[in-house]
């Protein structure tokens, strides 16, 4: 375990320098002068100038980038060009918002996704199956913002039970407020985790012990829980991994549609202003979200299913 | 789109290994006859077809030019003048429709294009030859694949400017992971047959290996990716399009009709939610078109 553990994390490592370098190179490949974007168009050349030896643009890409990096490393994220506070402190702010999305939804998909695969593979090529592999083509041409407005048009605007969008009062008011965009981004991944799983259960039905269980006189929901579902659990975990990069990608859209101050709108905004330093660590933040997370449910497979450790 | 990209390997795997997908040219009518019998794949070619119709006759068909307003009739409901009623400005619903299925129908296929051959080619390579060239393909792999989809296309569109040109930018830097990934695991597998190891004894040169052999046996899972790929990246411009960073108004464009008719959602539904329909309509249809290929494609 320990070593597998420590090929995974030496990975998660590389491709979180990766991501940074890319995040780096994408913000400074940028044709546009921040310090003129800031100061605006009537900004003398001796203040664009005195600017960008604030920010430290005047030096070389190799030179900027060990900056970045070395700051990085001790954590200094930079401070925003627009509202001249650190940025790590405009992060720290919006990042409870995003994570609390992103876990109500990940609740929500597999609250979804399980009966409903166990449902469609237990009754393979009956009516059943037909049904939820038809909604899960459904689900998968359906955009998530227009979900969202759909559901806001039912359940705020003419029937008043949820609110239209904003972030809530109160941890009670907080939830309600997270339950209309937690279907959202839900919906948005819950056809991709059924069609996986309806596959991953019908290859555990195959199996022999599948078939001493029946054997045995076992009832068919017994089998279902005790014995497929429990198998079926270390590719959902799989699977929530490698979603969760789509999964934290929509809600930057999700945000949007009802309101939100989390990460994504942070960033869709700070893009508006061209404020680069705080575009360049919401990108690395979420990158960085989703490597950890994805090492995270690598570990737990491996936990619970020994056999991934050898691979 | 990058991590429901990719995962559509259910479909083509079996006990784990991917499976090779019947060549196009072979068995033409064997493939010709399970087609017909397919509905999936009827249903999803004649709406594909009536879309592509749609979008083509646009001038012909849409009762009004796009950008047509009738300042007498703003916000009206469906009438027969106005068969979808009108916008805010007093715009023809239906038009705008019809003309928005033209924009996002031809931006969502020039957009796969680039990413399509690149990914096809590159993933070909990669498993092919292996070695150095294998290793940085799966390492730019990792790193696109661990970037939130959205978040990397907003990021890039940043960089270009908004637009169609930010548009087919960030899908061509994105979106040939997921055919480079998927080509790449059904090389290894075709790398290792019989008619290769035979065709190399023969002394054939690597590039026509490639050529004749596997590229043949490969391009037929990319083309299915293709399918469903398409419906991935229309829902991504759309989206795009409602957040403002993709088509600008004021050409027609689905996701720009929803975010403007968003403000009017507690007085006039339509406006936000005819256009989605039609998101939903093509994406169902090329979903069933690309299920049903797979279906037919699928050795057995």
């Amino acid at each position: 375990m320990l070593r597998y553990a420590a090929r995974r994390v030496a990975a998660a490592v590389l491709v979180v320098f990766g991501v940074t370098l890319a995040t780096f190179l994408l913000m400074h490949l940028e044709p546009g002068d921040p310090a003129r974007a800031v100061l605006g168009i009537r900004a003398t050349p001796s203040a664009v100038a005195a600017l960008r030896r604030q920010w430290g643009l005047n030096s070389s890409l190799p030179a900027q980038l060990g900056h970045f990096l070395s700051q990085l490393v001790q954590g200094n994220l930079g401070q925003s060009y627009i509202y001249n506070v650190p940025v790590a402190s405009l992060i720290g702010g919006r990042v409870g918002q995003t994570a609390a999305l992103v876990a109500v939804a990940t609740i929500l998909a597999v609250t979804f996704t399980l009966p409903l695969s166990a449902l469609a593979a237990s009754r393979q090529n009956g009516v059943a199956d037909h049904v939820v592999r038809a909604l899960s083509v459904f689900g998968l041409a359906l955009p998530a913002f227009w979900f969202g407005i759909v559901l806001i048009e039912i359940f705020a605007v003419h029937l008043h039970l949820l609110p239209v969008g904003g972030a809530g009062s109160g941890f009670g008011g907080r939830l309600e407020a997270l339950v209309l965009p937690g279907l959202t981004a839900s919906f948005a991944m819950a056809p991709i985790l059924v069609r996986s799983l309806r596959v991953g259960m019908l290859e555990v039905m195959d199996a022999e012990f599948i078939a001493v269980a029946r054997a045995k006189g076992l009832g068919g929901l017994r089998v279902l829980f005790g014995h497929v579902a429990r198998n079926a659990l270390v590719p959902t975990v799989t699977l929530l991994g490698l979603n969760v990069a789509y999964l934290i990608g929509s809600t930057v859209i999700v945000e949007q549609v009802f309101n939100l101050n989390g990460l994504g709108s942070l960033l869709l905004s700070s893009i508006l202003n061209r404020d680069f330093p705080v575009v360049q660590a919401t990108t690395l933040v979420l990158g960085g979200g989703v490597v950890l997370l994805n090492l995270a449910t690598d570990l737990l497979a491996a936990r619970l299913d020994p056999r991934i450790r050898l691979r | 789109m990058t991590a429901a990209l990719g995962q559509d390997g259910p479909p083509f795997v079996r006990d784990g290994a991917p499976l090779v997908l019947a060549p196009l040219r072979r068995q033409r009518s064997v493939l010709v006859h399970r087609a017909l019998r397919s509905p999936a794949l009827i249903i999803g070619c004649a709406i594909t077809l009536g879309l592509v119709l749609v979008a083509v006759l646009a001038p012909l068909i849409s009762p009004y030019p796009p950008d047509h307003q009738d300042l007498y009739n703003i916000l009206s409901r469906f009438s027969s003048k106005h068969l979808l009623g009108t916008d805010e400005l007093g715009r023809d619903e239906l038009s705008r429709l019809i003309w928005a299925a033209r924009t996002d129908l031809q931006v969502g296929v020039l957009a796969v294009i680039f990413p399509f051959c690149f990914g096809t080619v590159i993933g070909t390579l990669a498993g092919y030859r292996g070695g150095w060239l294998d290793t940085v393909v799966m390492r730019a792999v990792d790193v696109l694949i661990a970037f939130p989809f959205y978040v990397l296309v907003i990021g890039l569109i940043f960089v270009v400017g908004t637009g169609t040109t930010g548009i087919y930018v960030a899908f061509a830097v994105v979106d040939w992971v997921v055919y480079a990934r998927a080509v790449r695991s059904t090389t290894l597998v075709v790398r290792e047959s019989d008619y290769v190891a035979a065709a190399r004894t023969g002394g054939l040169p690597d590039w026509r290996i490639l050529w004749r052999h596997v590229l043949p046996n490969t391009v037929t899972q990319a083309v299915v990716y293709l399918t469903n790929d398409v419906v991935l990246v229309i829902v991504a411009v759309v989206t795009l399009g409602y957040l403002g960073l993709g088509v600008q108004p004021p050409a027609p464009d689905w996701g720009t009709m929803i975010s403007e008719g968003q403000e009017f959602l507690t007085t006039y539904w339509a406006l936000a939610t005819l256009p989605g329909v039609a998101v939903l309509v093509t994406g169902l249809g090329l979903s069933m078109l690309g299920d049903g290929l797979a279906d037919v494609l699928r050795p057995r």
